[in-house]
């Protein structure tokens, strides 16, 4: 059976468009906040949503990211309590979940246990920062066994061709094309390259290609769609969901951005 | 005797590479080139002479008459890495991997610091070499140990404060990832200690293991059989390693680890990993982890910046779980106490760090034979916590 994320791709591929995927904070400011926000990002047409798990010492993201993770641990946010979120998203949106989690918070949980819960959740894909290919063998022995979630890896510009390949044949999701050598929340770089790189990994895998870091505008959105499968927009979500979710228009502003961002993918 | 770690990084279940797909090139890069260059002879030779050229190598293994009369057990001998160039073993890391640096055609380092002693020694090697280097260090250890930032300035590093987390060296490794992820293919991060990804762990230990060599031989020269037991204070775990390494085939030599116990174990508000720890990844290694139950890493403390880091090296792990090395604390009155008795009793004004350690000889020598021999590992100096502790005394300098 073909999990929702291929589902999602191979149904984005039949219209000709490409896939938006917003990512952000759980539990900043609150999970309350966090399930309306995923409902609302579904409803404005994103195709697949990434979940970041907060974590106190996030290695590979910027200051946006980083304080999004202090707001969600200070509002007491758990792995558990995320999962409970996706149970209840679950009765109401069929879109395709991912968790961004580094390796000790679900290391903590038991990597059995996480998958199996997360599972039965309907969580459908997770991407873990600090556990290169090279350490991934009990993770996906465990995802294997429960069933899910799908491992999704993430190749950058400094992956050499051997370990594209690695990658390119673990992935069974999308893969996550770093789109620059640095931390979320940087500046996109010139695009000549990028194209350059996500083509060449197209071509190796037959595989989708989405990607993320410095993309924050329907315009940058837009460019990396000319190349890419999917668009990955983060830092720029997360800044707006901190600058803003006290207003009374909150819901429908991020539906806006949102709409707008989809429409630049069509 | 298998030797650790394994290809893979491996020291039984501890350690591995857990870094993004960013660095991973760079991780197989410096492992590649670091397996190059220990057995290359020139590259060996380079070292051993920078080492006693502008380390001051060897130290001397000092017998400490008065200590040793004061506590009426083991003959006390202090390894005296104090008397290093900058005043710590640091610096001993510092020039092989600024030698390295050289070899990878980079032109710029960076590191982080939690006492200063690191940033000190990496902007000593700095200098010496002509690389640019930029130093992380949490800005509460910025406060703490300003004469070492003033000092890092001094000999042209670029020092920035890290406000994040704790705003400590946990905050100022993260950060120094961060650099390195952006600027990997100009920069080489230039760590401390015994942590991080493979090959960090194997090579600062085969880089600090002098410490243990010359004791050794010291040891033997001065008393004709090795000591009984060896002490030194754990933070990372890198200058512990360094005495300790080269003794770990020598089943009959004991091996004492002093952590940081804070306010005390039972206060929570403590760095002893081997304490209040569980496996678990942090900065690119398994280990023994200070973190809740849900895996968020816990805020720690201690009187020393040096030791108030929540992971130990993945090599502690494994000698802990094997048993082979045997893992106490010490808390801040005890390093204080400590610090004082060493001053008094023998002229030497230990880093508050090293104080831990003296701390653990105080406790364990009276309760040994007086023929029986104990080397503790002076790692550091004090003079860059004169200021901090006349503070906390209220004396005004």
């Amino acid at each position: 059976m073909k999990n929702r994320i291929q589902q999602t791709f191979n149904d984005l591929q039949a219209k000709g468009e490409k896939a938006l995927i917003p990512y952000i904070m759980a539990g900043d400011p609150s999970l309350e906040v966090t399930e309306s926000l995923v409902l609302t990002l579904a409803e404005a047409g994103a195709d697949l949503i990434e979940l970041g798990v907060p974590f106190s010492d996030p290695i590979a993201d910027g200051p946006v990211i980083q304080q999004a993770a202090e707001r969600a641990l200070k509002s007491g946010t758990t792995l558990k309590k995320i999962l409970s979120t996706v149970r209840s998203l679950r009765t109401k949106t069929h879109v395709p979940l991912i968790f961004m989690a580094y390796y000790n918070t679900i290391l903590t949980m038991g990597l059995e246990n996480f998958c199996q819960q997360a599972v039965s959740a309907g969580v459908d894909g997770v991407i873990v920062p600090d556990v290169p290919p090279e350490e991934s063998d009990e993770l996906c022995q465990a995802t294997k066994a429960a069933g899910g979630p799908v491992v999704i890896f993430l190749l950058a510009p400094t992956s050499t061709p051997p370990r594209r390949k690695d990658v390119i044949q673990r992935t069974h999701g999308f893969i996550y094309y770093v789109s620059l050598t640095g931390i979320t929340g940087a500046q996109l770089p010139d695009l000549a390259q990028v194209k350059k790189n996500v083509q060449t990994i197209q071509k190796i895998g037959k595989k989708p290609v989405a990607v993320g870091f410095g993309i924050a505008t329907p315009e940058q959105a837009h460019n990396v769609a000319q190349f890419a499968d999917g668009v990955i927009i983060g830092s720029a979500l997360v800044r707006n969901i901190a600058e803003h979710h006290q207003d009374p228009d909150f819901l429908s502003r991020i539906k806006t951005t949102t709409v707008n961002l989809k429409a630049a993918l069509r | 005797m298998p030797t650790y770690p394994n290809q893979r990084g491996r020291f039984g279940q501890f350690g591995g590479m857990y870094v993004p797909e960013t660095l991973m090139p760079a991780i197989h890069e410096l492992d590649l080139i670091y397996q190059k260059i220990k057995r290359d002879k020139a590259f060996q030779l380079e070292f051993q002479t920078c080492l006693k050229n502008f380390v001051g190598r060897p130290t001397p293994l000092y017998f400490a008459e008065r200590l040793t009369k004061t506590l009426g057990g083991a003959k006390i001998y202090l390894k005296r890495e104090d008397l290093c160039h900058t005043g710590a073993h640091k610096i001993n890391n510092t020039v092989g991997q600024a030698l390295l640096t050289r070899r990878m055609k980079k032109k710029r380092v960076i590191a982080e610091t939690g006492a200063g002693q690191h940033g000190v020694a990496v902007a000593t090697v700095a200098a010496m070499f002509g690389l640019e280097a930029e130093i992380y260090m949490g800005t509460e250890d910025m406060e703490r140990q300003s004469l070492n930032v003033f000092r890092m300035r001094l000999l042209g590093s670029k020092v920035t404060g890290v406000n994040a987390g704790s705003r400590t060296l946990k905050d100022a490794i993260s950060e120094a990832m961060r650099d390195w992820t952006t600027n990997v293919a100009t920069t080489h991060y230039l760590l401390g200690s015994v942590l991080g990804a493979h090959p960090y762990p194997m090579m600062i230990r085969d880089f600090q293991s002098v410490i243990g060599r010359e004791a050794r031989k010291q040891i033997l020269a001065a008393e004709g059989r090795l000591p009984h037991c060896l002490v030194a204070c754990v933070g990372g775990g890198s200058n512990s390693i360094g005495l300790f390494y080269p003794f770990v085939k020598d089943t009959k030599v004991k091996m004492v680890g002093v952590e940081a116990g804070g306010l005390g174990i039972e206060s929570g508000k403590h760095a002893a990993r081997f304490s209040g720890g569980k496996p678990g990844v942090l900065h690119g290694t398994m280990t023994y982890l200070l973190q809740d139950q849900d895996g968020q890493v816990n805020p720690t403390h201690s009187v020393s910046a040096g030791l108030d880091y929540p992971a130990v090296g993945p090599e502690h792990s494994f000698y802990h779980d094997t048993e082979r090395i045997h893992y106490t604390s010490a808390t801040d009155q005890e390093a204080l106490a400590a610090f004082d008795l060493l001053s008094q009793t023998e002229g030497i004004i230990p880093a508050l760090e090293s104080a831990h350690a003296v701390a653990e000889v105080v406790k364990l020598a009276p309760t040994m034979k007086k023929n029986q021999i104990l080397i503790m590992n002076l790692s550091g100096r004090g003079d860059k916590d004169v200021q901090q502790i006349a503070e906390m005394r209220g004396i005004p300098l």
